[in-house]
């Protein structure tokens, strides 16, 4: 056997394409088709981001005269204004029990719902129709049917359940009802396909060694499933925290659903203080980045692999 | 050795039949196993052998029948509570457990000790050879290693039963023959009574001590390896144990046993399994290597000759398998220890002993129309 003479590739042309040649570089041209998209998240969210977040730096000359801090007056302001810093917790207060009991509730709906049974579909379609509603009608059903005079009251009271009608709207509860209506079927969508790619045969087989449901459900499919349940209440979370419409239309506005999205409003469209308004902001990132990060070093600390199923 | 077996004296499986929404799966399952035993269900694909296991496993309930173990029946004992190991085609690992708590995990939901949990799992993982990869995740190990903490991790229970459900399916050949000889030797070294499900005759010759073979859901025929190797019950499950040559004839003549047939251009001597009379269809089956090219050395036996073109030639080691055409245009297949030209014409022999006749079906193939006999040939 005689091998070919080393370096004579160099001395002849390469017969691939360009095409090959460049992507043995690490060249691929066919990336130049996300140019479009680019210019548009550059020109649409880039652009603006980074604006609001200079404007964060040049506040206004009232915000610097009543909080100095020079630059940093509007995040003084932000802090020691306990008008604004108060909905930080308001806003928490509303987010963190909605996104859990989103991610809870649809645990054991996503396990029922799991195998095959006559009317699945129609309750699946059930559960997730909510979906497809947006929060302003949400907002005006709730109204209707459990304001003061809205027919659930009224029928309470006409059984003689209750003499004078329940608070269940313009209030924290409103809110809470409608980020559970359109939060719900999100979290519920999702664990469901979590869960199915959990391969039923790792369930059978705990059985088969003598574990009762409990005990497959806390050590078999809960740490499986758990990647996936911190997925969830991100998604669910942000949604939930970043809640404006329902807040204003079935919550109490100036009081206890006084929540970050709001007062950002307030000192845009009222105040007209475009600095404090994205300074606020720039702080609902950062609280939610706060809280993803929490959840997501909790999960680091999981199994993150493959769970067998069809994933 | 510590692992060992839990004692019984006999399961019994009374008319066990699982049906899903209308169409059954399994019917009328009546299987006496004995302690110790290794009985392997063999079939085709959806013949009901995985619906056995999963009944006898308690993942699926029954239908129909009874399963009894000493005389009390425990078809009514929830899965978690019936002490069967099982090991799954697919592995079913719990992805995010190591190797050590993965065969732990039983004895856990067991309540069994500390120190005796640890010793007991550190003899599976010897018992499998995978004291190296105790730490490792199922994800790290390769197909081979997952099949071994699959059996260790049913192993370790001491179970009553241990039902393997295909375990080999998914790995390479030579893989799979190196598990068999160590299911085998893990079998009669801890004599654990073994229910083996596959559809390859092969594995399940070679391994089981009693064979149940099934057919859509029916019993066919139950017995030793060498019962099903020579004295196949019926045609459907000749064919199934490799009687791959299945040829329909005339009866002509009846002597006891001795059968002579007609038909195709050449006269056959065999052997009835089932009494047939003069004039009856009746199907011949013999092996390929029962059905020799004449040479020197293999002589013509019990004057069964007939003529044949040679239209494929497979070297099979010591000898080659060929492929032929009868004058009638039927294709057979057929040993031989010299390698005959293709196209040219060979005389083939087989003993009259092992030309098994079987009953054709009640059914005439030629009476049919063209859809019915294209849908019974897909059945067959």
């Amino acid at each position: 056997m005689t091998s070919p003479p080393l370096g004579r590739s160099t001395a002849t042309r390469s017969t691939a394409s360009l095409r090959h040649r460049l992507a043995e570089r690490g060249i691929d041209t066919s990336l130049l088709m996300l140019v479009p998209a680019l210019v548009f998240a550059l020109a649409l969210f880039v652009y603006p981001f980074t604006y609001g977040m200079g404007l964060t730096f040049q506040p206004t000359a009232a915000t610097q005269e009543k909080w100095g801090g020079g630059a940093f007056s509007n995040y003084v302001a932000f802090f020691k204004d306990t008008f604004v810093s108060d909905s930080v917790w308001l806003t928490m207060r509303l987010a963190l029990p909605a996104a859990l009991f989103n991610v809870l509730a649809s645990i054991p709906m996503a396990f029922k719902l799991r195998h095959r049974f006559r009317g699945k579909k129609l309750l699946t379609t059930l559960l997730v129709l909510p979906i497809t509603l947006g929060t302003v009608l949400t907002a005006q059903g709730l109204l209707i049917f459990a304001g003061r005079q809205g027919w659930l009251n009224r029928f309470l009271i006409q059984i003689g359940v209750i003499d004078q009608p329940l608070a269940l709207v313009n209030n924290y509860l409103g809110v809470m009802f409608s980020l559970v209506i359109s939060g719900f079927p999100f979290a519920f969508l999702l664990i469901s396909s979590y869960l199915s790619g959990i391969d039923p045969s790792i369930e059978a087989a705990a059985k088969t060694m003598g574990a009762d449901w409990k005990q497959r459900f806390r050590r078999i499919i809960l740490p499986l499933l758990a990647p996936g349940l911190a997925t969830t209440f991100i998604l669910t979370f942000v949604l939930a925290f970043s809640v404006f419409p329902s807040a204003r239309l079935v919550g109490d506005a100036m009081g206890s659903t006084r929540v970050m999205a709001l007062m950002a409003y307030r000192a845009f469209g009222e105040q007209i203080d475009y600095p404090m308004a994205s300074t606020i902001a720039i702080m609902m990132g950062v609280i939610e980045l706060a809280v993803i990060t929490a959840v997501l070093l909790w999960r680091s600390f999981l199994y993150k692999g493959s769970t067998g199923g069809k994933g | 050795m510590a692992i060992a077996a839990s004692k019984f004296e006999s399961l019994e499986l009374q008319g066990v039949g699982r049906s899903f929404g209308g169409t059954d799966a399994l019917v009328d399952l009546n299987l006496t196993v004995r302690a110790g035993e290794f009985i392997a269900l063999l079939g085709p694909s959806g013949c009901g052998k995985s619906t056995a296991l999963n009944c006898l496993a308690g993942l699926l309930p029954l239908t129909h029948g009874q399963i009894l173990i000493d005389g009390k029946r425990v078809d009514t004992v929830a899965a978690e509570n019936r002490g069967f190991g099982m090991v799954f085609q697919n592995y079913a690992l719990f992805p995010h457990l190591s190797v050590e708590k993965n065969i732990a995990f039983g004895l856990q939901m067991r309540n069994v000790p500390k120190p005796e949990l640890k010793s007991r799992v550190a003899e599976a993982i010897a018992l499998v050879k995978l004291e190296q990869h105790a730490k490792k995740l199922p994800g790290q190990l390769s197909g081979g290693q997952q099949q071994r903490v699959a059996i260790a991790r049913a192993v370790v229970m001491e179970p009553r039963l241990v039902l393997m459900d295909e375990p080999l399916s998914n790995l390479d050949a030579k893989l799979r023959l190196e598990m068999r000889t160590e299911i085998r030797r893990l079998h009669q070294s801890l004599g654990l009574t073994t229910l083996y499900v596959t559809h390859d005759q092969e594995e399940a010759l070679s391994m089981a001590d009693r064979l149940v073979v099934l057919r859509e859901g029916r019993v066919q025929q139950i017995g030793t390896p060498e019962d099903l190797h020579n004295n196949p019950a019926n045609w459907r499950v000749a064919d199934f144990m490799g009687y791959r040559n299945l040829i329909d004839l005339d009866v002509t003549a009846v002597t006891g046993s001795a059968v002579t047939l007609k038909g195709e251009g050449f006269t056959l001597r065999g052997t009835a399994v089932l009494p047939v009379t003069v004039g009856d269809k009746a199907r011949a089956a013999i092996r390929p290597e029962d059905l020799v090219v004449v040479s020197p050395a293999e002589p013509v036996r019990g004057g069964n000759t007939m003529a044949a073109t040679v239209s494929v030639v497979e070297y099979h080691g010591r000898e080659f398998a060929v492929g032929v055409t009868s004058p009638s245009g039927r294709g057979l297949h057929v040993h031989s220890d010299h390698a005959p030209a293709i196209g040219s014409t060979v005389e083939l022999t087989a003993d009259p002993e092992r030309v098994l006749v079987y009953q054709a079906d009640a059914i005439d193939m030629q009476e049919l129309s063209v859809e019915e006999r294209e849908l019974a040939e897909v059945r067959r």
